[in-house]
């Protein structure tokens, strides 16, 4: 048999790109559309949140479905994007345009969550409809939104791609070729359920 | 006697990357040869070699590089040409835009000028255990058929010859990441596929699992751009990737 080696290396990829699918991928779906709820009006957003509130042991499942997961993404996520090199000025492939715009869109949606946390979970005012529409009427605070938006579905979208041929699901080029429209679709929708959530939470209760 | 002159006044400009040695500095050099029709840039190297003079005519140590087959068999005169690793024989001067800019693939340490010491990809290699072993202390008789439908896509990739084309596009392969590379991986799926090699299996999936494995693919899938042999490298990625998986969770659930 094979002398005995470090996979480490091999289990901290394989959780990373785990981890950004199932949960984080998953809490960003339902993160969204919780958020869409509020084209229909301050009432629906409020009741979609109490929903939420309602989950037993919330702090636990906050804890271990979404905090640490995502701080193990984003930290291992940086190493990752630390150790890639880039050189898609020299060699401009789509695909190998797209591996580079993956670690762009991990930075910025890092540095976007940071600052979302900051502002909603973590400012002490209760998540309620007119908090979100006070922070959204500073135009610079919209915009930032929207970057924010555009980047983490598109990561998301994209690393769904990456995801299936990381654990070998997607073997084939036709396949790969598939999924990476497959891909593109659930950013332009994903992105589009946001942004369109933004701009509802401009109008006033 | 005005056709010698038009064919001997087409020029083929060069500008050469060079380097006199593995820790001096790397410098420009511009050459001017004589066209001749179909020359490859391996010819305009061989005409800098008979008359060493640069393009501002001063005399210079001749380029050196390496070449063996000259038909894209052999896979030693990979070199950066205009900005993408390729073999130099299949370079034709008529489909390359001029000045042909050539330099050596630097993800490998530069011995001299275009000449790149590709020892990693044999290391590689190795620790792939790619071979098939069959040496005993008696003789072990004919080993089990390979399925046809299977020989045909495992000839396409026993095509490598190493030439490191798909290593130096590769943007894992650098100083901050250890990868061994796309070849290598592909090589583990060609010998894990056949039948004999099969037997060794389980020693070059824990081998693509441990340091600089399959897992410091990115996916960006240059390798399979730049592969002269037009080896499916990403599909040998992905393939190995789902081995590795089942491996990796069955030999997980059997300890
Ligand atoms: S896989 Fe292709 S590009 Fe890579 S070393 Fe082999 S022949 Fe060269």
């Amino acid at each position: 048999m094979a002398k005995a080696q470090s996979h480490a290396e091999f289990i901290l990829r394989r959780l990373h790109t785990l981890a950004g699918v199932v949960p984080v991928g998953l809490f960003l779906i339902e993160h969204l559309l919780t958020n869409a709820t509020a084209t229909d009006g301050a009432a629906a957003f409020n009741q979609a949140v109490a929903a939420i509130q309602s989950i037993p042991l919330l702090h636990f499942v906050e804890f271990f479905f979404i905090f640490l997961p995502l701080t193990y993404h984003a930290i291992f996520g940086l190493y990752v994007a630390f150790v890639s090199g880039y050189n898609s000025g020299q060699y401009s492939w789509r695909r190998n345009l797209m591996f580079t715009l993956q670690r762009i869109t991990g930075i910025i949606t890092f540095v976007f969550i940071i600052y979302h946390l900051a502002t909603t979970r973590f400012s002490g005012n209760a998540p309620t409809y007119n908090m979100v529409h006070q922070l959204v009427s500073n135009p610079a605070y919209f915009w930032f939104m929207i970057v924010g938006i555009v980047a983490s579905t598109f990561h998301f979208a994209n690393g769904l791609w990456s995801f299936c041929i990381h654990w070998g699901i997607t073997v084939g080029q036709r396949a790969q070729r598939i999924t990476a429209w497959v891909s593109m679709v659930v950013f332009v929708v994903l992105a589009g359920i946001g942004v369109d959530a933004l701009i509802a939470f401009t109008h006033p209760a | 006697m005005s056709t010698a002159t038009t064919t001997a006044t087409r020029k083929v400009h060069l500008i050469v990357e060079r380097q006199d040695g593995p820790n001096s500095s790397p410098y420009k050099e511009e050459f001017v040869v004589d066209y001749k029709p179909g020359m490859n840039v391996i010819a305009c190297l061989m005409a800098i070699q008979r008359n060493p003079v640069n393009k501002s005519g001063k005399r210079v140590a001749p380029v050196t590089w390496e070449m063996n087959c000259l038909e894209e068999i052999c896979g030693a005169c990979m070199m950066v040409i205009n900005g993408k690793p390729r073999q130099a024989c299949t370079a034709l001067v008529d489909t390359l835009e001029q000045p042909i800019r050539v330099s050596p693939a630097r993800t490998f340490p530069v011995v001299r000028d275009l000449v790149v010491d590709r020892s990693r990809m044999f290391e590689a290699l190795k620790k792939v255990k790619a071979w098939i072993p069959i040496d005993g202390t008696y003789d072990l008789g004919p080993g089990p058929r390979m399925p046809e439908v299977d020989r045909q896509w495992a000839y396409e990739l026993s095509r490598c010859f190493t030439c490191g084309a798909c290593v130096e596009a590769c943007p894992n392969v650098n100083d901050r990441n250890s990868f061994i590379g796309p070849f290598a991986i592909s090589q583990a799926r060609l010998f894990n596929a056949h039948p004999t090699g099969a037997m060794h299996r389980e020693e070059r999936l824990e081998a693509l699992m441990g340091e600089g494995g399959i897992q410091e693919c990115g996916n960006a899938q240059n390798c399979v751009q730049v592969c002269p042999k037009g080896i499916p490298l990403t599909t040998s990625i992905a393939a190995m990737n789902r081995q590795v998986t089942y491996h990796a969770i069955g030999a997980w659930l059997h300890k």
